[in-house]
């Protein structure tokens, strides 16, 4: 089993830092979402472990392997890529026994080794197609079986599933997390900039911005209790209001609101950080009034802009039967238990 | 107003400064002036050594130019495209004003360094104090290769770098992490995705070096006759005009089968 680990990884173009002392470990069998927005630096991390681009400074290590300077073909790495990167001129199974090829397995071997990446990825029926003659999200598995068929003990996925519709994209979410279970021994780094992909399928997410790391920990850790602002907005759009902190929870705009505060210090400035859909309408513990500035109908939930105190604070809410005007005032609470205050900074978990 | 009509223009252009002249071409080849047989003058021309040595040569110098320019084409587009290097960009840029210079500058250019008073064979007789420089085969047949390989290794050049910069570079990257190495990806990824633009390139020069005339008068090469050559020599020298149409209506012949025989294997390939 191999992990994958970023020791102080840094990335330069010119006079450009696009990767700043990445520290980060993906332990072996885990999935690791690099998740940020574009420009962020998640993907050229990706390239980094893949051998695509030379760090300036640090290490890559696959294993206990130092691969910093190895060229990508001796790195035994498996890349599935955006746009699947199917050599075109090659049927589905030789696109699928390439890799085999060039490493020179046994020639006895590569049909069954091919035969079976196909099957784990539902293709075999399409074996002797050229990639022209697939949809997209048959493109996609025949990508993930040529990854596969090498064995790789490191899968880098690089916004595998940005190309397909929602509907393809979230049944092929089930997919890789299958073939996960499946093949429990490899560690698979997931570059993404969409929360849904990386709360599904990692096991831990790495928040990335401005070529760095902005934190790092289970789906649930981040979603829950973020420590930067970035995350607590990135992952999940969170309501993110100035407050003052209180002996027993703190200040905003002159309204007491009642929470845990942790080990922040009375008086001291903080953000408070609650996500849209814990918000209920009406009056309840930490209400908060203010005036409906848009309402948007999304099906089976509604969601208020709502202007506090200068502030807007976003809320999802289970369609409303009778939905507010604009300008109306209206009043919004939370739970004490549901939100968090920030100000913690940022460490590799 | 019918659409037919906008093709008329054209088509008399057409007509009038490239198919009647040529429709005289064949006609005169048709019509010997020293009276006979409709086809004596082909009869002669067949019959005659020379032509037939002409025709050896012009293929085989066609043929290797060919060779070589593809060869030498693909090497450099590779670089160009795929090797990061300063300049790359103006190197690019200069194949496209390379193409438009004449075939003559280049066998100039290339007089000046390996000629019999050239640089190469002057630096030799400097340092050695010979009489005279080793570099004596721009006037052979190698010396016209040379020169056409030079000259036409750019119209192959052209395509390929276009069809390069259509390649997904994803592909090179997830074949090397693959395990392929350089020379792997090379022929089975970027070889059979380059197919079309070599064979494009390739056939483009193939058919120039058939008809290529300025090269060979340039080297100064007494013993390199190609058809073209030919046609000079019965046209300009001998004022045989029968048998230079004659020898033009072979070498037309060859130049469109080739071409017709391009597009039928690009249509097969999907080129």
């Amino acid at each position: 089993m191999s992990g994958i680990r970023f020791d102080g990884v840094s990335v330069a173009y010119g006079g450009n830092t696009v990767l700043d002392s990445l520290d980060l470990t993906v332990e072996p069998g885990e999935v690791m979402a690099l998740l940020g927005p574009s420009g962020s630096g998640k993907t050229t991390a990706l390239r980094a472990v893949a051998g695509f681009v030379r760090p300036v400074g640090g290490r890559v290590l696959i294993g206990d392997r130092d691969v910093t300077a190895l060229p990508p073909h001796k790195r035994g790495i498996g890349m599935v890529v955006q746009q699947y990167a199917l050599f075109p001129h090659m049927r589905v199974e030789d696109n699928v026994a390439f890799g085999l090829k060039a490493q020179k397995a046994p020639r006895a071997e590569i049909p069954g080794r091919v035969a079976e990446a196909l099957e784990m990825t539902g293709m075999a029926a399409y074996a002797g197609r050229y990639p022209r003659e697939l949809s997209g999200g048959q493109q996609q598995r025949v990508a993930i079986a040529r990854a596969l068929a090498i064995r790789p003990g490191v899968l880098l996925l690089d916004e595998p599933l940005s190309a397909l519709d929602a509907q393809l994209r979230s049944g092929m979410l089930a997919e890789l997390a299958r073939l996960h279970r499946e093949l429990p021994d490899v560690s698979i780094l997931y570059v993404t900039h969409d929360q849904v992909e990386a709360l599904t399928l990692a096991d831990r997410i790495a928040v990335m911005d401005r070529a760095g790391l902005q934190d790092c920990g289970t789906p649930q850790e981040l979603y829950r209790a973020p420590r930067t602002e970035f995350t607590a907005s990135f992952v999940g759009n969170a309501n993110l209001l100035p407050v003052t902190v209180a002996e027993d929870g703190a200040v905003f705009e002159g309204r007491a609101l009642t929470l845990d505060r942790g080990r922040a210090a009375p008086g001291s400035t903080a953000t408070l950080c609650v996500r849209p859909h814990l918000l209920g309408l009406g009056a309840g513990p930490n209400a908060l009034s203010g005036t409906i500035a848009e309402v948007q109908w999304r099906g089976s939930t509604h969601r208020l802009y709502v202007d506090v105190g200068g502030h807007r604070v976003k809320a999802d809410l289970p369609e409303l039967r009778e939905t507010p005007a604009l300008g109306d005032r209206v009043t919004l609470h939370f739970e004490p238990r549901d939100a968090v205050l920030l100000g913690a900074g940022v460490s590799d978990g | 107003m019918p659409r037919g009509v906008w093709a008329l223009p054209p088509v008399v252009v057409l007509a009038l400064v490239f198919l009647y002249p040529l429709a005289l071409v064949v006609q005169q080849s048709f019509s010997p002036e020293s009276g006979g047989g409709a086809f004596d003058a082909y009869a002669s021309v067949f019959a005659s050594q020379s032509f037939r040595e002409a025709l050896g040569t012009t293929v085989w110098l066609a043929v290797g130019a060919t060779v070589g320019c593809l060869v030498l084409g693909f090497a450099l587009a590779l670089v160009i495209a795929f090797v990061p290097f300063p300049g790359a960009r103006a190197v690019a840029k200069f194949i496209d004003v390379f193409l438009s210079f004449p075939s003559f500058l280049i066998t100039l250019a290339l007089l000046f360094v390996y000629g019999t008073v050239g640089m190469a064979n002057g630096l030799v007789t400097d340092l050695t104090g010979a009489a005279e420089g080793p570099f004596h085969f721009l006037t052979t047949p190698w010396g016209v290769l040379l020169a056409e390989i030079t000259y036409f290794t750019p119209f192959v050049m052209r395509p390929l770098l276009a069809a390069f910069s259509q390649l997904d570079t994803a592909q090179l990257e997830v074949a090397a992490g693959l395990g392929a190495r350089p020379a792997r990806i090379v022929r089975q990824v970027i070889l059979p995705e380059a197919l079309p633009a070599l064979a494009a390139g390739g056939s483009l020069v193939l058919v120039m070096c058939l008809n290529e005339f300025g090269i060979v008068l340039f080297t100064g090469a007494k013993d390199v006759t190609t058809l073209p050559m030919l046609i000079y020599g019965k046209a300009i020298l001998e004022s045989d005009y029968s048998a230079a149409c004659g020898v033009a209506v072979v070498n037309i012949a060859i130049s469109v089968g080739l071409f017709g025989l391009y597009r039928v294997v690009g249509k097969r390939a999907g080129a």
